[in-house]
C-alpha cells in the first residue's frame, strides 16, 4: 500500500475563495491533489449537517473557505458560517473524531498563493492525523453512530435556533436590548451541544431496541443518574417513551422525532 | 436641420468610472461603446491591493464588474483604441477611432495562455510597475477583460513560436491598425489620471536609490498576486524592511512644480499602505508618515486615521520632507525634515512616495479632437452646478479627469454622468439594442435524466496534464450519462454549435462541461443550452483546469484521477438538477424622492428627463433645503441664488414631477418595482402612491455648538451666520477669528464634517474682498482643502489670512473679559501663547445627520452609520445604492459634502434608479430560497439573518409564516442553513444536490 492519500472535501464560496483557487491555477501554484472542490455561492450555505454527513461518508478532512470578514458578497454570510463551524467543532469533539479534520479559513480572490498554502498545510495536517476512522472497508461503528447522533442534534430545532441567533444576541442585543456576553453564550452553547448530543445518542441507541438506564449509561459512558436526567428531559420533549419494565428495571424506546 | 438622435453612448476610458457608466447605460437600454487605450479594462483599481476605509480586496470587488462589462450584450469593448476625430452635435455625433493592432484575432483567442508560456522573449511588466517581467505576448493581468492576448510589437522578435503553439489559430502577424467610425448620441469621458512622475521630484531620489519607490509600485508589492507574492521586500537586497517612511504630497500641493492642487486620495491610501504593510510583514515593522495636513475628510475616514494611530501604531509627523539621501553601502535612506523648527534626519530601510494624480497623457490632443476646454491644470473644466458637463453639450465627464478623487466619488460621478448622457437621448432608449430571443423551453419533468458531458482539452492546458480521453471514457460509464466527448476548446463558437446539436441528437436534458472556471464561463454555456431549448439551470460545470491540471502539473496520474472524481461528482449533482424559473416582476415606472434640497430636486429632475413620473416630498414649506443658506461660492463660478431659483422653477414647472410641500412619507410597503407609500401633508391630507424606486435625499443639518460661548454672545456665530451677515451687508468686524472642527473630530463625533474648511476659506476670502484691512485668523487641526480647493487655501494665505494649527491637547480658549472677547491659543511656530481680542468669533460648526434619518431608516428598513448618516450597500463600489434593491441615497443624507458632489450623487441615484424604471419587467435570478410553509415555525430567524430584507412574515391560518420576496433574494442560502425546522430550500444548491456531489466524490474508484 502506498502513502496515505487523504480524501479532502473543500467547500468554496463562489466570490472570493473559488476565485482565489482559480488564481492559484492561473499562477500555476502547485498543491497536493487530494482536495475535491464543491462550489457554493456563499460559505454561509454550509449547513452544519453537511460536514457531519460528509465525515460519515469517510472524508478525511473538510475545508470550508469563505471571504475575509468585510469582503462577503452577501454582507455577512461568512461571519454566520464562523459561528456554525464553532458549534460543529464542539459537536465533533464529542464524537471521537478529531475536530481538526474540519477547518474554516478565509481566502480572498487575490490570494492564490494563500489558497495553495492553506490546502497544502491542511493536507499535511490530515496526513499526520491519518486515515479517518470512518474511511475504508471497516469504518469505526461507534464513531459513525456518534456522528449520526451529532447530525441529528444539528438538525434539531434547539441547536439551530441558538446558532442562528448567536450574532444577534452577542452583538446586537436580545429582546431586552441587552447584549449576551460571548463567554456566557459560548458556555451556554457548550452545554447545549453536549446535552443535545447525548440525547440524540440515547435516541439512536433506543431506536432499534428498548434499553435500560444502566445499559445506556454503559454505552454512553456516563453515570446512570446523569443518563436518567437526560431521559427525563427527552420524555418531556417526546423523544423517548417508557416501553416496558423488566423486574425493577424500566426500558425506554425512542419515539420518531419530527 | 435637426438631425436624428442616436440611442448609443461612447464611453472613453475603461477604469472603474468608465465601467460603472457603461453598466448603468447598458442596463438602461442604451448601446455602449467602451473604448480604452490599453489592451484591457480595469484601470488603476485593478492594480490596487486593498481599498480604504474597509481594507476590502480591490480585485475581489472589481472583478465581478469586469466580467459583467465583458459579457453585457449592450456593451462593445474596443481596446487599444483612441479617438481621432469628432463631427456632429449632442444627440448625433460621429466619432472616428483608430484601433491599434493586437496581432491576435480577438474572436478566436480564448485566453488559454499557452502562447505566453512558450514565448521566448521577456518584456517589462507595466501592470506590475516594472517590478517583474512578462512575455512579449501577454495579457495585462490574469483577470483581464477581455481575456485576449496581445503581441508587444516593440519587443516581439517574430520567431513564430506563438503561431505554432496556438491551437485556436488566433495569431495574425500581419494584422493592421484599423479605422472605425461610430454614431453615438452622447459621450462620457473617463480617461482617469496619470500618476505623477516621481523623478521630477529629484530631491527624493526616486530612480536613483533602489529603495525609494512610488505608492503605486508599493501597491503591487503589497498585492498577493504581485511580484513578491504580497511580502514587502527591498529592491536593493530582497530583505524585509524594518522601517518604512511614507512621504505625502509628492507632486501635489507643490507650487514650484506647477501642481498646486491636492490629489485628494493620497492621505488615505498612504495610511492604508502603511497599515497593510504592517499586516503583510511577519517581523516588526515601523511605519512613519510625513504629511502636511492629514486630509481624511471622507465617510468614516477619521475613524480609520484614529485606528491607524492607535490600533496599528503608525507614526505621523507633520512636516514637509526636504530631501532623501542614501547610504551607498547599506542602501538605507536618510529622510531630512524639519520638526518643531529643528532640522532632523532619520534613517529608514525603505521610502514610499505618495505620488499625486496628473491629467492623463496626451490629454490636450483628446481635448482638441473633441473641442472641450481644460482648466489651468489640464483637468477637464466643469462648474459647481454642472459637475459632469464639459464645455461641449453632449459630452460629459467623470472620475479623476474632472478633478483628483477617490474610487467611490469616481463611481458616483460615473453614474451621474450616465444619467446626463441618457437624458440627451432619452427618447431613443432601446433603439440600438436588441433583446435576445430564446426558443420555448422543453418540458423535461417526465424524462429520465439524460446527461451529456463535454470535456475540454483547453489546447494543451488541460490535455497536457490530464488524460482527457481517459476522462471521457470514464464519463461514459457513469449513471445517466448518454453522451460524452472531448473538445479542443469547449468555449469556442463551433463547440457551442456542437453542444446544441448533441442536445437535439441525444435528447440530452442535463449538460455538464468539465473545463475551466464557472466564474467566467458558466454564463456562456447556460446561454448555449437555453438556445437549444433547455432551462439554463439544467447546466453544471466542473473546473479541471484552474483547480486541477494547472495545480498538479507534475502529477498527471493523480490529476487524471482527480478529474475523474470531479466529473463523477458533478454528474451526480447534475442528475438532481431542476429547472428554475427566473421570476419576472412588473415595474411601476414612477419614482419617489424624499427630500427637496439640491440633491432631491436634482434627482427628481433627472428622473423626469428620463421620462418617468416622480413624487418629490419635502418636509419644509418650500424647496431648497440647505442650499437656501448658501449665498456665494468659493469657486465663484456660479451664483447659488440664481441656480437655486432655476432649479425650483424647473422642478415646479415640470409636469412629470409632483411636489408635496410640508409633507412626510409616513409609510412604505413593498419592494423593488412595486412600492406603495403614504404621503401625509401638514393639513392632514394623505395621498397613496405607487412607485418602483425610492431615493433618500433627506440632507443634513448644521450643529448648534455648545462650545465657545455660542448662543450666549452675539459676537459668536457659525459660518452660516457669518455668510448671512456678509450677504446682507451687515458685516463690520475688524478682527475675526475662526475656529475649525467645532462639533467634529471630537470624542462624541470622531469624524470630519468635510465642508467646514472650504466654508472657512470661502468666508475668509470674502472678508478680505469686502474689507481688506480686517484681520482674519483661522485656527485649524488640518486644513482639508482637497482637490482644486487648495488654490483658494493658498490664495487666502497670500492675502494675509493667518492659519494657526492647534492640537486637541491645546484647544483655543475663549473668555468674556469684562465685555471684551479674549481668545488664547498656542502658536506652534513661534512656540508662544498668543492672546487676541477678536470682535467676531466664527465657529466652523459640523454638519450633522438629519434627526429624521432614524425614522426614515426604520420605515425603509435600511441601515445608518454609527454617526447617524445613511449607510450605503458598499462604501467603495455602490456609493448611492442600499443593499435593499430599489432604494437609493444621495447628497448629505449620505455624508456632508459640497454642492457639486451632492449633484453628482443625485444624478447617480437617478441613473441607478433608471436601470430599474426603464424596464417594464425585471428578470430576477432563478437561484432563490423557497419556504416549505408546512414546516415553517414562524421563528423569524431567517427574517433577521437576511441582509436584503427579502423575507417577510405573512399571516397564514393565524400564524406567521416566512415568505421569500423573490425579487429581493440573492440566493446566498444563509436563511436555509439557520432555519431550525429546515423549511427553507435553496434552489440549485439544495442540500441533496450538495451531498450527492460530495458523496460521489468520496466513492473509492476501483481501477
Amino acid at each position: 500500500m502506498g502513502e496515505f492519500e487523504p480524501k479532502i472535501i473543500g467547500f468554496l464560496c463562489n466570490w472570493c475563495s473559488y476565485a482565489g483557487a482559480d488564481l492559484a491555477g492561473v499562477s500555476r501554484i502547485q498543491y497536493p491533489p487530494n482536495i475535491r472542490i464543491v462550489r457554493v455561492m456563499c460559505s454561509g450555505r454550509i449547513d452544519p449537517i453537511i460536514p457531519l454527513e460528509v465525515f460519515m461518508r469517510g472524508a478525511d478532512g473538510i475545508l470550508v473557505l469563505g471571504c475575509h470578514p468585510g469582503d462577503c458578497h452577501y454582507v455577512e454570510g461568512n461571519l454566520y458560517e464562523e459561528r456554525k463551524i464553532k458549534m460543529l467543532k464542539m459537536l465533533i469533539a464529542l464524537t471521537g473524531l478529531e475536530p481538526e479534520r474540519l477547518k474554516l479559513e478565509w481566502v480572498s480572490a487575490s490570494e492564490g498563493q494563500r489558497f495553495a498554502q492553506v490546502v497544502t498545510e491542511f493536507t499535511e495536517q490530515i496526513k499526520k492525523l491519518g486515515r479517518s476512522p470512518l474511511s475504508g472497508e471497516k469504518p469505526n461503528q461507534k464513531i459513525f453512530e456518534n456522528l449520526q447522533a451529532a447530525k441529528n442534534a444539528a438538525s434539531d430545532f434547539r441547536l439551530r435556533v441558538l446558532v442562528g441567533r448567536e450574532r444577534e444576541l452577542t452583538e446586537k442585543g436580545n429582546v431586552y436590548e441587552e447584549k449576551v456576553s460571548q463567554e456566557e453564550f459560548d458556555s451556554l452553547l457548550g452545554e447545549v451541544v453536549e446535552a443535545e448530543f447525548i440525547r440524540h445518542k440515547i435516541h439512536l441507541l433506543t431506536k432499534t431496541k428498548p434499553l435500560s438506564v444502566k445499559a445506556l449509561a454503559e454505552a454512553v459512558e456516563m453515570k446512570p443518574g446523569a443518563v436518567l436526567r437526560q431521559i427525563v428531559e427527552m420524555r418531556r420533549r417526546n423523544m423517548i417513551a417508557l416501553d416496558h419494565v423488566e423486574g425493577t428495571t424500566p426500558f425506554y424506546k425512542a419515539l420518531e422525532v419530527g | 436641420m435637426a438631425s436624428k438622435k442616436i440611442g448609443a453612448v461612447l464611453v472613453v476610458g475603461g477604469g472603474v468610472a468608465g465601467i460603472q457608466a457603461s453598466l448603468d447605460l447598458a442596463d438602461s437600454g442604451f448601446k455602449v461603446y467602451l473604448i480604452d487605450q490599453g489592451p484591457s479594462i480595469g484601470g488603476v483599481m485593478a492594480q490596487l491591493d486593498k481599498t480604504f476605509p474597509t481594507n476590502d480586496c480591490s480585485m475581489c470587488i472589481l472583478s465581478p464588474k469586469l466580467v459583467a462589462t465583458g459579457r453585457h450584450p449592450n456593451i462593445t469593448i474596443l481596446t487599444n483604441t483612441e479617438i481621432t476625430g469628432l463631427n456632429g452635435e449632442a444627440g448625433n455625433f460621429e466619432v472616428k477611432l483608430r484601433k491599434k493592432s493586437r496581432y491576435i484575432i480577438e474572436d478566436k483567442c480564448n485566453g488559454c495562455g499557452l502562447c505566453a508560456q512558450k514565448c521566448p522573449i521577456e518584456a517589462v511588466d507595466t501592470f506590475n510597475e516594472g517590478l517583474d517581467n512578462r512575455s512579449a505576448i501577454y495579457v495585462e493581468y490574469p483577470q483581464a477583460v477581455p481575456l485576449k492576448f496581445m503581441i508587444d510589437r516593440e519587443k516581439c522578435i517574430g520567431c513564430g513560436t506563438c503561431q505554432e503553439i496556438c491551437k485556436a489559430n488566433a495569431i495574425e502577424y500581419d494584422q493592421k491598425d484599423s479605422e472605425v467610425a461610430l454614431k453615438v448620441g452622447s459621450i462620457i469621458l473617463a480617461p482617469g489620471f496619470e500618476p505623477f512622475d516621481a523623478r521630477l521630484k529629484s530631491e527624493y531620489g526616486y530612480g536613483r536609490f533602489p529603495n525609494v519607490m512610488t505608492s503605486i509600485e508599493f501597491e503591487r508589492i503589497l498585492s498577493a498576486s504581485g511580484p513578491y507574492g504580497g511580502l514587502v521586500l527591498r529592491l536593493s537586497d530582497g530583505e524585509i524592511p524594518k522601517k518604512i517612511a511614507f512621504i505625502q504630497c509628492v507632486g501635489s500641493r507643490d507650487f514650484q512644480l506647477g501642481n498646486n492642487y491636492c490629489s485628494a486620495a493620497c492621505c488615505m491610501y498612504g495610511m492604508k499602505e502603511a497599515v497593510i504593510a504592517k499586516e503583510h510583514t511577519p517581523t516588526k515593522l515601523d511605519a512613519k508618515i510625513f504629511y502636511m495636513d492629514m486630509r481624511s475628510y471622507g465617510k468614516e475616514f477619521d475613524a480609520y486615521y484614529e485606528r491607524a494611530q492607535g490600533e496599528w501604531g503608525i507614526q505621523f509627523v507633520r512636516s514637509r520632507v526636504a530631501g532623501v539621501t542614501e547610504d551607498p553601502k547599506t542602501n538605507n535612506l536618510f529622510v531630512h525634515y524639519v520638526e518643531d523648527e529643528t532640522p532632523k534626519t532619520e534613517e529608514f530601510d525603505m521610502v514610499v512616495l505618495s505620488i499625486g494624480m496628473q491629467p492623463p497623457k496626451n490629454i490636450e490632443t483628446l481635448a482638441k479632437n473633441l473641442g472641450i476646454k481644460l482648466n489651468n491644470y489640464k483637468f477637464c473644466e466643469t462648474a459647481t452646478f454642472s459637475p459632469m458637463e464639459t464645455s461641449k453639450p453632449g459630452i460629459f465627464v467623470c472620475g479623476a479627469f474632472s478633478a483628483p478623487k477617490d474610487i467611490p466619488e469616481s463611481v458616483a460621478q460615473a453614474s451621474g454622468a450616465a444619467a446626463k448622457a441618457m437624458s440627451v437621448i432619452a427618447s431613443e432608449r432601446g433603439t440600438q439594442v436588441t433583446a435576445k430571443e430564446y426558443p420555448p423551453e422543453r418540458d423535461v419533468s417526465r424524462e429520465e435524466p439524460r446527461i451529456g458531458v463535454f470535456v475540454c482539452h483547453c489546447g494543451i492546458n488541460i490535455g497536457g496534464v490530464v488524460k482527457v480521453p481517459e476522462v471521457v471514457e470514464y464519463a461514459k460509464t457513469l449513471p445517466n450519462v448518454v453522451y460524452a466527448d472531448a473538445n479542443v476548446y469547449t468555449c469556442s463558437q463551433d463547440t457551442q454549435k456542437l453542444i446544441r446539436e448533441k442536445i437535439q441528437q441525444h435528447k440530452l436534458n442535463r449538460v455538464v462541461v468539465a473545463s475551466c472556471t464557472p466564474r467566467t464561463h458558466e454564463p456562456l454555456f447556460k446561454e448555449t443550452v437555453q438556445e437549444a431549448g433547455l432551462n439554463p439551470y439544467l447546466f453544471e460545470m466542473t473546473n479541471i483546469r484552474d483547480q486541477c491540471s494547472w495545480v498538479h502539473m507534475h502529477e498527471p496520474e493523480k490529476a487524471t484521477e482527480k478529474a475523474k472524481d470531479l466529473v463523477r461528482s458533478i454528474v451526480a449533482k447534475a442528475k438532481l438538477l431542476k429547472p428554475l424559473k427566473k421570476p419576472l416582476i412588473n415595474v411601476t415606472p414612477v419614482g419617489l424622492v424624499i427630500g427637496g434640497g439640491v440633491s432631491g430636486m436634482t434627482a427628481a429632475l433627472e428622473l423626469a428627463k428620463q421620462g418617468f413620473e416622480v413624487h418629490l416630498v419635502e418636509k419644509e414649506k418650500e424647496l431648497g433645503g440647505h442650499l437656501r443658506t448658501i449665498r456665494y461660492l468659493l469657486e465663484k463660478d456660479d451664483d447659488p441664488k440664481e441656480e437655486l431659483n432655476a432649479l425650483i422653477k424647473a422642478v415646479t414647472e415640470n409636469d412629470k414631477i409632483h411636489v408635496y410641500l410640508g409633507a412626510e412619507v409616513v409609510d412604505v410597503y413593498g419592494f423593488v418595482g412595486n412600492f406603495k407609500s403614504k404621503i401625509r401633508q401638514q393639513n392632514g391630507r394623505e395621498t397613496e402612491i405607487e412607485h418602483g424606486i425610492v431615493i433618500v435625499a433627506t440632507g443634513a443639518v448644521e450643529y448648534k455648538p455648545t462650545e465657545y460661548l455660542y448662543g450666549k454672545d452675539p459676537r459668536i456665530v457659525t459660518q452660516h451666520d457669518l455668510e448671512e451677515q456678509i450677504a446682507e451687508g451687515a458685516f463690520k468686524a475688524k478682527n475675526v477669528l475662526m475656529i475649525q472642527c467645532v462639533g467634529a473630530r471630537t470624542n462624541e463625533r470622531p469624524n470630519c464634517a468635510r465642508i467646514c474648511c472650504g466654508q472657512a476659506i470661502k468666508n475668509a476670502l470674502k472678508i478680505k474682498e469686502i474689507s481688506p484691512e480686517t484681520e482674519v485668523y483661522i485656527l485649524y487641526k488640518d486644513m482639508r482643502a482637497y482637490g482644486f480647493k487648495e488654490d483658494y487655501y493658498r490664495e487666502a494665505a497670500t492675502q494675509g489670512v493667518m492659519f494657526v494649527n492647534y492640537e486637541d491637547e491645546r484647544k483655543p480658549q475663549l473668555a468674556n473679559d469684562n465685555g471684551g472677547l479674549k481668545m488664547t491659543f498656542w502658536e506652534p511656530v513661534i512656540k508662544e501663547e498668543i492672546e487676541i481680542e477678536p470682535d467676531l468669533v466664527v465657529l466652523s460648526a459640523a454638519t450633522i445627520p438629519n434627526p429624521d434619518n432614524k425614522r426614515v431608516a426604520e420605515m425603509l428598513k435600511v441601515p445608518l452609520t454609527k454617526d447617524g448618516f445613511f449607510l450605503e450597500a458598499h462604501m467603495k463600489l455602490r456609493p448611492v445604492d442600499f443593499a435593499t434593491d430599489g432604494v437609493f441615497l444621495c447628497g448629505m443624507a449620505h455624508w456632508p459634502k459640497y454642492i457639486d458632489e451632492s449633484i453628482a450623487q443625485a444624478c447617480a441615484a437617478a441613473a441607478r434608479a433608471t436601470t430599474i424604471l426603464s424596464k417594464p419587467t425585471l428578470e430576477m435570478e432563478g437561484i432563490v430560497a423557497n419556504v416549505n410553509e408546512d414546516l415553517c415555525s414562524g421563528c423569524r430567524i431567517c427574517e433577521y439573518l437576511c441582509p436584503y430584507n427579502a423575507i417577510e412574515m405573512k399571516e397564514k391560518d393565524g400564524k406567521p409564516i416566512a415568505h421569500v420576496i423573490e425579487a429581493l433574494c440573492k440566493g446566498c442560502g444563509a436563511c436555509g442553513t439557520a432555519c431550525p425546522t429546515k423549511a427553507i430550500i435553496m434552489g440549485h444548491f439544495t442540500t441533496e444536490e450538495i451531498l450527492a456531489q460530495v458523496k460521489a466524490a468520496l466513492i473509492e474508484v476501483k481501477t
